[in-house]
């Protein structure tokens, strides 16, 4: 640690109110680790994947919804995902930052008068998660997802669900509260030995082109590959502040999510413009997750089951990408190659994906999975059809989980056009989805299972909605 | 007063603002400290043919490889001498075969890969199918029985026979193994470790280093829980802190990671059971021959005590006159199986339950009759002979749940609903607990604890136990403060060493606070005792402090050890029959659920529960733990799906769900809509500390009841009087081929 090069002036961090020298950050050290070794030992590792959220910190970011009235969100991200490095020019905040044993933060004293601990080596991470949403501004009524990414073993929760929705508003003098109302830090273009926050897109499409660079946005596929799997790309080129990566439009033909948003800020900004995805959102792994993955990350992972993409297959995306030589769009349906690949070709990033309009009358997205929060899916089905006086005139179905790569249900489709909204109407397309693919048997979920649920998908869909309204 | 006081955890404070230390933030605040990383066996079952160290010290930052060769004493991390600590035989998919040390763990994980080891696979049994085919056991065989079973088929007028195959689950404390060694200039070794039994874990230590005991000191200063799974299975990984720091002169930190955790640890056991049941023709219980057989995993560990308590808790809270269950614990491929919250007492009682909401059904019986109907009244005995005593706090407790759960009206409710709704289909069930308490092997059931009285009045307090987050430190302070008649605040309690209490049991079988919790009040009405004349002589109105200065000065003695032995215990592990237990714990609950046609996919819309944990110590901890403990058993029962590659390719023997991405506990989308949680009340416990009762295990098997609603909610699928078989875990899946299976 001591050979490396003291952090530049200007890319020190902001940790629970002071300054800190970026030390002892280069790849493959997380955020976590860092923390840590500065003797916060609060956050916890307990998963390295991002899934039980003891690792959880806050950090000062840009508010989801861009209001220019608080322009700053304490948000909470897995600290074991984040590499040290994405902390330069960073504010943040640990369990220990909001509040002292004899001085607790509303949220710890909730916490602990109400039982809301019993081992405490989760506590620290619902404390960030928790806190989070009690700063979140507007807050109506606590919404329990704010907790979705955190696991206690101890309590069966009852304890925490209370403290949380015993919270009141910040009191008037809450330092953190007011720093909500500035504008947020800026990710300042910096480099560490394997790492590089470029200042342009430009900048970041030439250092995509050396030899074993990777793009890294939230880091939470990444931070995965790195913990779980031992990747150790060679340089990891920041790409998540980049501004024009991150710009969403609502025009009368298309919208366009600009590829470094996260999925938290796409779905405060669209603000239930696209009802499909608005229905993935709360069921896409969890709030902290949520907060730092992209669109741009979930398609480019390209995961057979990653939630969104049988979303954005239904809403018949397309996908922008970017390269030294331009941009080109492709059709999402074009866009998977096989297991994880895409025609995506080395130095190219995705740039932002294109929904067209206007949406289907009917949406729904059915995901199938052993648990309701944070988990993976074993199916995943996302319909997008267009029902009128109770015909479908259209339909586009995308599947995840079924096949090396997320699938539109094309044979269904077929049937159900000019089908009839009902029992009998639909039963070819039930049964052309229940062949839909090549679905495999594994811990998650047997093949058969899956067929039955891809049977099971469209009774369940008139059921649901028999009028065929939106969802 | 503090006994009975709803008061936070101890550590509350200290937890919400990430200052309570766990042992590897210790770790973390030391210098110069070597960082393990095991080397894993890519096998379920193979023979070590080569281990070649050197390519590892190729790999900058490595200090020390780790082997057989330099065990100074045994080379062996458990009880049995069946766990060598670095095998020649592989026994599971995973198994460390040595360990490297580095100055940083990203050095100790590339020299782990680097270490040469060649393999020569063997056959392997990965289920217990497999081991039963092969008749692979380990251990004792034991047979409980009382009566005469054949008599008993003989009068039954309804006989059932059946299998009911459960899993196991893994712990997931959130904080998994850790340990860490330092060695002192004398060679004092002074392990802190993540342990339920820290002085296990101080003479496994001794022995792989060839010491005696007083050479090595275990302390532990708290865990992020530990459930059981801490109980025997961190003593491997402080023996390999400890012989790193030996050797190297270093402090040697010891912390899995998740993976290596799940895939290294030992879970719960799985266990197959088959049986055969008698009813008379109202439906009371007449005669159950069982055979039950563990999943044991690689070695015996605690799979003997554990199968024991299985068996003698397949009684749950019926009466059966005749019995007769075998025991056998399967030997596989697989971790080594171990103890967690329940003990296979939660094993044993799900073959009756399952066996009950089975046959209920065919007998023509509401399934909370037929229980009702069953159940045990003072004077009858368990199957291995002791007194059910207290059997009507019973039924109060289930009494309580009907009314203030309104079970009739809403049963009138469930079906009203059922009846209107096609695709979604609500159930509710009502199940009991009866659960002994106390270790099974009548020698444990021992405490000690030191207490200090200083001259300016202050209390500082030792004991044997260990806080894994069950608030036991938060009752042994209030027993100190109760005891000595002092405010909570004027005692401290010092973190679990074995140099302070020395031959100390584990802090399990839930009697952490019965048996702590008399030791310290025991040290307690010692210097009380002493302490008196002193008092007396002072008169009444003088303060603690005062008389405890008076005391000094006279020469009396101002600190106490305590100890305490549970009384009237007996056990017989070869006749299997005897009082082991102090008393039953006794709850019930009542679940609603509703479960979707479409997808098998549930909710848990409201859940009663009533339980008896005497009188409480420590309300707000009791109530924890009672609502912990039943949605850890949800976790067991409904989502928690341990899964190995039982394929005949290379990963055979691998755990499939070794990672919390794959392996899901209950989150809290999980917390029934509604939960209603109430101690039992009128409850005193005569000859336990201030009348309580141990309350860490048994508020797991309340749970049985979500399984039992979830398979009358499935019933309500199908024709009128299905019987309905569900797999366990219950998961979304498992409920959906229930559901198909009954709409025929």
């Amino acid at each position: 640690m001591s050979t490396e090069p003291a952090a530049r002036p200007g890319v020190a961090v902001t940790v629970n109110g002071a300054a800190r020298a970026l030390v002892g950050a280069q790849p493959p050290v997380t955020a976590l680790d860092w923390l840590r070794g500065l003797g916060l030992t609060g956050a916890k590792e307990g998963c390295a994947e991002g899934e039980c959220g003891a690792c959880a910190i806050l950090l000062a970011r840009p508010a989801p919804d861009a209001s220019p009235a608080a322009p700053t969100a304490w948000t909470a991200i897995n600290a074991c995902l984040v590499p040290a490095a994405a902390l330069a020019g960073q504010e943040v905040v640990t369990a220990e930052g909001l509040g002292a044993p004899d001085a607790l933060h509303p949220v710890q004293r909730e916490l602990a008068v109400r039982g809301g601990s019993q081992c405490g080596y989760c506590t620290p991470g619902f404390v960030c998660s928790m806190a989070a949403e009690f700063y979140r501004p507007g807050r109506g009524a606590f919404d329990h997802h704010a907790l979705s990414g955190n696991l206690c073993r101890c309590t069966g929760y009852r304890p925490i669900i209370e403290a949380a929705e015993a919270l009141v508003a910040p009191a008037a003098d809450d330092p953190l509260a007011a720093r909500t109302t500035a504008p947020p830090p800026s990710a300042p273009a910096h480099a560490l030995p394997g790492w590089v926050r470029p200042g342009s897109l430009t900048e970041a499409l030439a250092r995509l082109g050396e030899p074993g660079a990777v793009a890294v946005a939230g880091s939470t596929d990444l931070g995965v590959e790195a913990n779980l799997r031992g990747a150790r790309p060679d340089l990891l080129v920041a790409i998540d502040r980049l501004d024009e990566l991150r710009v969403l439009t609502v025009a009368d033909e298309v919208v366009e999510i600009g590829a470094a948003l996260t999925l938290s800020e796409v779905e405060a900004r669209l603000a239930g413009r696209i009802p499909l995805l608005d229905a993935v959102f709360p069921q896409f792994a969890s709030r902290l997750i949520r907060n730092g993955a992209t669109f741009g990350g979930n398609l480019g992972t390209g995961s057979p089951i990653g939630d969104l993409l049988p979303a954005l297959l239904a809403l018949d995306a397309d996908v922008v990408l970017v390269g030294p030589a331009g941009e080109r769009t492709v059709p999402l349906t074009a866009f998977f190659t096989g297991y994880r690949r895409s025609v995506r070709q080395p130095g190219e990033l995705i740039a932002r994906v294109r929904i067209p309009l206007p949406l289907a009358t009917t949406t729904a997205f059915h995901k199938i999975a052993k648990r309701r929060f944070d988990d993976i899916s074993s199916v995943a089905v996302a319909f997008a059809l267009d029902i009128v006086d109770g015909v479908v005139r259209g339909a586009a179905i995308g599947l995840g989980g079924v096949a090396a790569t997320p699938i539109r249900a094309t044979a269904a489709e077929h049937a159900l056009a000019g089908a009839a909204w009902t029992p009998a109407g639909i039963a070819p397309a039930a049964a052309a989805l229940a062949a839909a693919g090549t679905p495999l048997d594994d811990h998650r979920a047997s093949a058969s299972y899956r067929r039955a649920m891809l049977g099971q998908a469209l009774p369940r869909l008139l059921a649901e909605q028999p009028g065929g309204r939106a969802s | 007063m503090s006994v009975g006081e709803a008061r936070p955890h101890e550590a509350a404070a200290l937890h919400v603002t990430g200052h309570a230390l766990y042992t590897d933030d210790l770790a973390l605040r030391a210098s110069g400290v070597l960082h393990a990383h095991p080397v894993p066996a890519p096998h379920a079952h193979a023979r070590v043919t080569r281990l070649e160290p050197a390519p590892a010290y190729e790999i900058a930052g490595v200090v020390r490889v780790l082997t057989a060769a330099d065990v100074p004493g045994v080379n062996d991390s458990g009880t049995k001498h069946d766990e060598p600590l670095f095998p020649d035989e592989v026994m599971f998919h995973g198994q460390a075969v040595a360990w490297v040390l580095g100055e940083t763990l990203e050095a100790a994980r590339i020299g782990a890969a680097a270490v040469d080891v060649a393999y020569e696979a063997l056959p392997s049994l990965v289920t217990v199918a497999d081991a039963i085919a092969a008749d692979s056991f380990q251990g004792a065989r034991p047979t409980m029985a009382r009566g005469d079973v054949a008599a008993g088929f003989a009068a039954s007028t309804r006989v059932f026979e059946g299998v009911t195959e459960l899993a196991g689950q893994e712990h997931f404390y959130l904080e998994t193994h850790a340990s860490f060694a330092q060695v002192d200039d004398d060679g004092q070794v002074f392990v802190q470790c993540s342990t339920q039994h820290p002085t296990e874990t101080q003479e496994i230590v001794a022995h792989v280093l060839g010491l005696a005991s007083h050479q090595v000191t275990v302390q532990c200063l708290r865990m992020g829980g530990g459930f059981g799974g801490k109980e025997m299975q961190p003593h491997g990984y402080a023996a390999i802190a400890a012989l790193g720091a030996t050797l190297t002169g270093r402090p040697v930190r010891v912390r899995l990671t998740r993976q290596q955790d799940l895939t290294m640890s030992g879970k719960r056991h799985g266990f197959h059971a088959t049986w055969r049941v008698g009813f008379d023709a109202d439906g009371r219980l007449q005669a159950l021959d069982a055979t039950l057989t563990s999943d044991g995993g690689w070695s015996l560990d605690l799979s003997e005590p554990v199968l024991s308590r299985a068996l003698c808790h397949i009684d749950n809270a019926y009466w059966i006159p005749h019995v007769r269950v075998a025991g056998r614990i399967a030997r596989t491929h697989t971790t080594s199986q171990t103890a967690f919250r329940g003990f296979g007492g939660p094993q044993g009682m799900l073959v009756i339950e399952d066996v009950l909401g089975r046959c209920a059904p065919a007998l023509d019986l509401a399934p909370e009759e037929l229980r009702r109907r069953n159940f045990y009244v003072e004077g009858q005995a368990t199957p291995y002979g002791q007194p059910v005593r207290h059997a009507e706090r019973l039924d109060r407790a289930w009494q309580q749940v009907l009314d203030t759960g309104e079970f009739t009206l809403r049963r009138k409710e469930i079906d009203r609903h059922n009846a209107g709704d096609p695709h979604r289909k609500r159930g509710l069930a009502i199940t009991p607990v009866k659960f002994g308490i106390s270790f099974n092997f009548t020698s444990f059931n021992q405490a000690g604890a030191l207490v200090h009285v200083y001259k300016d009045g202050s209390v500082l307090i030792n004991h044997g136990g260990t806080e894994m987050g069950q608030g036991l430190h938060t009752k042994m302070l209030q027993v100190a403060a109760t005891a000595l008649g002092l405010p909570i605040e004027r005692v401290r309690l010092a973190p679990t060493r074995t140099d302070k209490v020395p031959n100390t049991s584990a802090t399990a079988a839930s009697s952490g606070a019965d048996l702590n919790g008399a030791a310290v009040k025991d040290a307690c009405d010692q210097i009380l005792a002493w302490l008196g004349p002193v008092r007396d002589r002072l008169g009444d109105g003088a303060a603690w402090e005062e008389a405890v200065r008076a005391a000094y000065l006279d020469r009396i003695q101002l600190w106490a050890a305590g100890f305490y032995r549970t009384e009237g215990l007996s056990w017989d592990a070869t006749t299997m029959t005897g009082t082991p237990f102090k008393y039953f714990a006794y709850g019930v609950a009542a679940a609603e659920v509703e479960v979707d046609g479409f997808s098998g996919a549930y909710d848990v819309r409201r859940v009663d529960i009533v339980h008896d944990v005497g009188d409480s110590l420590s309300p707000l901890v009791d109530l924890g733990q009672v609502e912990g403990g039943f949605l850890q058993g949800v976790g067991w029962l409904t989502l928690e799906d341990l899964r190995w590659d039982s394929s005949d390719g290379p990963g055979r023997g691998r755990l499939a769900t070794q990672s919390a991405s794959t392996y899901k506990l209950p989150s809290l989308s999980e917390l029934p809509a509604d939960l209603r949680v109430a101690l039992l009340e009128r409850a005193t416990e005569d000859g336990v500390v201030y009348g309580s009762k141990a309350v860490g295990e048994p508020p797991l098997m309340l749970a049985f009841s979500v399984r039992e609603a979830l398979r009358d909610a499935v019933a309500a699928f199908g024709p009128p009087g299905v019987s309905v078989e569900l797999a366990s875990p219950a998961t979304p899946e498992a409920v959906w081929w229930a559901i198909e299976s009954v709409r025929g």
